[in-house]
């Protein structure tokens, strides 16, 4: 990346389903106890801005996709989902 | 035998690993800093410490799993060669993909620091020769994600292949409930890679080597490590 960040894109992930998500189970609880109605469930995951030195979008996908397999997610157990911005 | 200890930054039980190795072997071994690109030329065993590398950033292990040592750490498993993740050393083996499976946040969310017994599964390894198969042992665990978790192909392989290390259990060994601090899978406290030359717990024999601190029941790993 050498002339500045040219697109922007958000990768979230998020804990596969079926596997035990004690945090979001803690958050669910403390919603519940506050008399947030209608809360059903709750899941929690995170959420990474990158900005990115790439001007095409499918390449950049790619790059994002690496990433995400390499570091961001542990997909034994997360899922990823890609926006370009 | 000649062992090299990995730090990361943010490792703390490196000193306890150096003086187990170098208690039960009479040699102090390498401490090896993370960028490095090679281990020590004629390393038997690698020990990746307990503590929490990069302040447990992104998930427990994650980033120090992918550092420049851990190609070398790789291809000296691949050789054959010895490897020991404890506690955090555990949860690299698993991000760094030398170990199948995730450590999960504890089931009851909490940090837990207690003695803890463990069941030995088989002594016929080079980190449990000087114990016997079935032994109780008492050893520490103080970790916040130690939850084992892997996929039902991947336990059904474990199970069926021998490769169970350890199992949480009470003072007579018996498995399940109470017995299970974290909620991991089957129990499972360490897992062995398929051919048994990596190891990776979350309990800290390291920590019962003496008996001013509570205990010996650790002292067997090093001195089978020692013997191997």
């Amino acid at each position: 990346m050498n002339e500045g960040p040219r697109m922007k894109a958000r990768v979230t992930v998020t804990l596969k389903t079926g596997v035990l998500d004690p945090q979001g189970k803690a958050i669910e609880g403390a919603l519940k106890s506050l008399g947030i109605e209608d809360v059903g469930s709750v899941r929690q995951g995170k959420v990474f801005d990158i900005e990115l030195g790439v001007e095409d979008a499918a390449r950049a996908e790619t790059v994002l996709k690496t990433a995400c397999e390499k570091l961001l997610a542990n997909t034994v157990v997360e899922n990823y989902r890609i926006e370009i911005l | 035998m000649k062992a090299a200890v990995v730090l990361f930054p943010g490792s703390n039980r490196e000193g306890d690993a150096v003086r187990a190795i170098e208690a039960a072997s009479g040699h102090k071994p390498a401490i090896v800093w993370h960028a490095e690109h090679e281990l020590p030329a004629g390393t038997d065993l690698v020990v990746l410490p307990g503590g929490f590398s990069y302040g447990d950033y992104l998930r427990c292990g994650a980033i120090a799993g992918r550092a420049a040592i851990m190609d070398a750490v790789r291809a000296h498993a691949a050789r054959g060669g010895l490897v020991l993740g404890i506690c955090n050393g555990f949860q690299i083996l698993c991000e760094g993909g030398l170990l199948p499976g995730v450590l999960m946040r504890n089931k009851d969310l909490r940090f837990i620091c207690k003695m803890q017994h463990l069941r030995v599964e088989r002594a016929d390894t080079a980190y449990a020769s000087a114990y016997t198969a079935g032994q109780v042992i008492k050893v520490a665990i103080a970790h916040g994600e130690g939850n084992y978790e892997a996929d039902d192909e991947t336990i059904a392989r474990l199970e069926g292949e021998g490769r169970v290390a350890f199992r949480y259990c009470d003072a007579n060994g018996a498995v399940g409930g109470t017995a299970n601090p974290n909620g991991s899978t089957r129990d499972i406290a360490g897992i062995y890679s398929e051919k048994r030359n990596v190891l990776g717990m979350m309990p800290h024999p390291e920590n019962l080597i003496d008996p001013l601190v509570g205990g010996i029941d650790g002292f067997g790993l090093f001195k089978s490590l020692a013997a191997a």
